[in-house]
This record gives C-alpha cells, sequence and structure tokens, in this order.
C-alpha cells in the first residue's frame, strides 16, 4: 500500500508553513523598518499584507482538518499534522504582532522619537534569526536545533526589559514624552511576543519530532 | 434445595462471578506452526486482566495463529501444533492433562462473520454452550440467556422473539448474538477476531462499546485490522510482523509515538 496522495498533501502542509514563517517574519521586518524610517506608507503596507496570512492561516488548517477526516493518520503523520494545526497560530499572531508595530508607527506619525533606536532593532534581529533556526529545524525534522533556537528567547525578554525601564526613566524625566514612549514601549512588547510565539513553535517541532510534550524557556 | 442450587448455578454465570474468577493470560515464547510454516517464532506477551489488548498487523503476521494459541483452536488445524507455555492462573494450558474444552469454556471467542447456529432460535443459541455443559434448569438457562443476552447489549431487541431463528436478526445483531453466545459460559477471557470487519459502521461502534462495556469484567483480546478501532477500543497493543512481537505498550503511545520504526510504518500506512 502506498500514500502517494497523502504523502504529497503532508509534503505540500510542510512547505507552506515555512512559507507561512517566512512571510511572517518579512512582515516584522517591514514594520520594524518603518518605524525606523518613520515611514507611515510603508506601514500602511504590512496592515494590508497581514490579511495574506490570515487566508493562509485557514487554508493551512482546513487542510489539516480535511487529512484528518480522510487520512486518519497515526504516529508521525498525526503529530506533524497536529503540530502544523498549531505552529499556523502562532506564525499568525507573529503577523498579527507586526501588524500591531505597525499601528504603532501610524499614531506615532512623524512626531520625533524619544530616544534613538538601538534595542528595538536588536531585538528584531534576534527574532529573524530564531525564525531561520525555527524554520530549518521544522523543514530537517531537529529537535535539538529547534530547542537551541527557543533559547534565543530569554536575549529578547532581556532587551524588552531594557527598552522597559529606559522609557520608564525618559517618561519620569519629562512626561510630555509618556505618549511617544508608550508607543515604542507598545513595539517593544509586540516583538516579545512574537518570541514566545516562536518558543511555542519550537515546542511544537519537539513534539513533532520526538512525541515528547514539553516547554521550552521555563 | 433444588432452587439454592439453581441459584447458585444462576450466581456463577453473573457478572459478579465473573469478575471474581478472571485473570490474565502470560504468553512465554510461543511458537506455532502449520506444518513446516513456523507462523509464530517466540512470542513473549502479557494481556493484561479486565483490559482490552488489540493485535495488529499485515495479513498473514500471525495474529489470527496468536489468538487460537490462547484458547487452544490452533491444535485443531491438521497438521498444526504450538510450543512454548500459555499460563492463566499460574497453570501452563498446555501442560500435560489440561482438557482443551475446558480452557475453550474459559477463553471463548468471537470471530470475523457473525456465525450462529443456522437452525436455532435466539434462545437456544445462547443456551447451547451451558446445555453442552449438561445444564438442564429451564429456569437456570433462562436466566443466563437473559444476563447474557443483557450482557451483549442485544435483550431489548430480541426479548420479544427469542423463538425466532438467530439467522433472522441483522448483521450487527447476530455478531451481539454470538457474543453472548460466548459470554453465557462465564469466560474469562473474550477473543475477538476481527468482530466488526463485517459490520456497517453503526455495527461497528456498537461492538466497540460492548467491548469496553464487557472489559469492565472479563479480559478481551481482539483482532483487527482497523487501526482506527484499535486506537478507540484497546489498553494495550501488540504489533506483529512475520510471525514477531515487534513492539507492544500502550495504545496511545503504540499510535501516537512507537518506538520502533516497523510500527510506526505499518500503523501511518507506508507499508502491510
Amino acid at each position: 500500500m502506498t500514500r502517494e496522495g497523502f504523502e504529497r498533501d503532508l509534503q505540500g502542509l510542510k512547505d507552506d508553513v515555512v512559507r507561512m514563517g517566512v512571510q511572517a517574519g518579512e512582515l516584522i521586518h517591514r514594520a520594524v523598518d518603518a518605524l525606523k524610517a518613520r515611514d507611515v506608507a510603508m506601514a500602511e503596507q504590512v496592515i494590508a499584507e497581514d490579511n495574506a496570512i490570515d487566508a493562509l492561516h485557514f487554508d493551512l488548517e482546513q487542510r489539516c482538518m480535511r487529512l484528518l477526516a480522510t487520512q486518519q493518520p497515526m504516529a508521525g503523520d498525526l503529530r506533524t499534522i497536529a503540530s502544523v494545526f498549531a505552529i499556523t497560530i502562532d506564525l499568525e499572531r507573529m503577523a498579527d504582532h507586526a501588524e500591531g508595530i505597525s499601528r504603532a508607527v501610524r499614531r506615532l506619525g512623524s512626531e520625533p522619537l524619544v530616544k534613538p533606536l538601538v534595542d528595538i532593532p536588536k531585538m528584531e534581529t534576534h527574532i529573524q534569526e530564531m525564525l531561520r533556526d525555527t524554520l530549518e529545524a521544522f523543514r530537517g525534522q531537529n529537535a535539538e536545533l529547534a530547542i537551541r533556537a527557543a533559547a534565543k528567547d530569554d536575549a529578547i525578554d532581556q532587551l524588552r526589559n531594557r527598552v522597559f525601564h529606559d522609557l520608564l526613566d525618559i517618561m519620569i524625566k519629562d512626561p510630555q514624552t509618556i505618549h511617544r514612549a508608550l508607543e515604542l514601549l507598545i513595539v517593544a512588547r509586540h516583538l516579545e511576543r512574537a518570541g514566545d510565539h516562536l518558543t511555542n513553535v519550537g515546542e511544537r517541532i519537539v513534539y513533532m519530532v520526538t512525541g515528547e510534550m514539553r516547554e521550552l524557556n521555563v | 434445595m433444588q432452587q439454592v442450587m439453581e441459584a447458585s448455578r444462576v450466581e456463577r454465570h453473573s457478572a459478579a462471578a465473573l469478575i471474581d474468577r478472571t485473570t490474565g493470560i502470560q504468553a512465554e515464547d510461543v511458537h506455532a506452526w502449520f506444518d513446516r510454516l513456523h507462523a509464530l517464532r517466540g512470542i513473549s506477551m502479557t494481556v493484561a486482566e479486565r483490559k482490552i489488548t488489540a493485535v495488529i498487523g499485515p495479513s498473514g503476521c500471525g495474529k489470527s495463529t496468536f489468538l487460537r494459541c490462547l484458547n487452544r483452536m490452533h491444535e485443531l488445524v491438521p497438521g498444526a501444533r504450538v510450543n512454548g507455555k500459555v499460563v492463566m492462573d499460574g497453570q501452563d494450558i498446555y501442560r500435560p492433562g489440561v482438557d482443551p474444552v475446558q480452557v475453550r469454556r474459559r477463553v471463548g471467542m468471537v470471530f470475523q462473520k457473525p456465525n450462529p447456529f443456522p437452525t436455532m432460535s435466539i434462545y437456544d443459541n445462547v443456551a447451547a454452550g451451558l446445555k453442552l455443559a449438561g445444564e438442564r434448569s429451564r429456569r437456570v438457562l433462562d436466566q443466563v440467556v437473559e444476563q447474557s443476552l443483557h450482557a451483549a447489549a442485544l435483550w431489548d431487541e430480541v426479548k420479544d422473539r427469542l423463538n425466532k431463528p438467530g439467522t433472522s436478526l441483522s448483521g450487527g445483531q447476530q455478531q451481539r448474538l454470538c457474543i453472548a453466545r460466548a459470554l453465557a459460559v462465564s469466560p474469562e477471557v473474550l477473543l475477538m477476531d476481527e468482530p466488526a470487519s463485517a459490520l456497517d459502521p453503526a455495527s461497528t461502534l456498537r461492538i466497540e462499546e460492548l467491548a469496553r462495556e464487557l472489559a469492565k469484567d472479563i479480559t478481551i483480546v481482539i483482532v483487527t485490522h482497523n487501526m482506527q478501532q484499535a486506537a478507540r477500543v484497546s489498553d494495550f497493543t501488540g504489533f506483529f510482523l512475520d510471525g514477531e512481537l515487534i513492539e507492544f505498550g500502550v495504545t496511545n503511545d503504540i499510535f501516537t509515538r512507537p518506538k520502533d520504526r516497523r510500527t510506526e510504518d505499518y500503523i501511518t500506512g507506508r507499508f502491510g
């Protein structure tokens, strides 16, 4: 008995998860670029493009449901489909955070930033590294790489804390900055949450490969 | 006095009595042959008491042969023989002096195709085993037939037509009749060889529910080609391949994270 059609559908799911991850990463990158460049038009574009990721998410979910209903997958196949189901939710949320950053850029408009952007771009760089390794771990069924990638979330959390304290100082010294400082804090929060979603993806990859359900970065 | 004795015989046949007498089975290095064909190659496996154990594997892997070794039915095939131990209650059922008929009474069997005795009524089908064992009291027979049909979840559907032929029932009902027939002699273990493969989905689910219900009182071993059925119904699963037990474990683990590559390949439909 061969299951060529099933194999093809399963591979299609995996390919599209990677595609979705790459797209979510691009949106995060462009949202942070829009902030750096104070480019509201670019931010508007990111907000509009989030819809495409939402559509891909629903499409993947429907394909997972169809395979569950028609193929009765077991063992590794079942774990893969269950993981894809969960991973697409986290990737979709990641894209939502890109949209959230873009909305902050829109609200800031042309107002001057309260401080030069140093740690926020660093956070974004960490996220891109984490995403690259996580997608590679997914593609290569590599649980160890997924665990190593998830470990990078700590650095993102530390940067977010530093951003928070820096902005707090600025707001205390000059309450006139509160509105603009809060927007940057929101951006940092979005990036930190994106890292959390990638950690979740890492946990799903570990489950997919090993069958073991465990929390990473506790 | 006669009533007291009959009451005790009814009690012996009831579900409560079954609980006290049930037991698991330990197969120890079981080999089986059909003439020169070595069909089972050293199976060691424990069948847990009052649990459902599923045996899965591709056609010809020896799963039905293994089942038939558990109640000494394999040796009924001309040229067939068995080596190794099958231990119930601390006693090997293959030791000299054991009456195979008594073993088959303790270890009942239900087959793929429902096979009610064609000339017998529903009542007589269920009562057949007891009558064969010498039971003559109408009162005892009536009670055991009713209890067994209840236990097989068939009573409500047939109570008004017990004298109709067993073959007048639908396929799913016939299979439950066969289960009632097996239960009537108070087995400790019920072997089910693809009990639902000839039934429609609704009847299949009824048999599965029934198996779960029966497993509160007796030990069940089920052979099935239906992976979902094994996953749904059983507590433990053993995967057979080429006469060997490749992997045995808790059903949930076998179907979500099997340890052996061959198990994974079989249950995901990549061979077999």
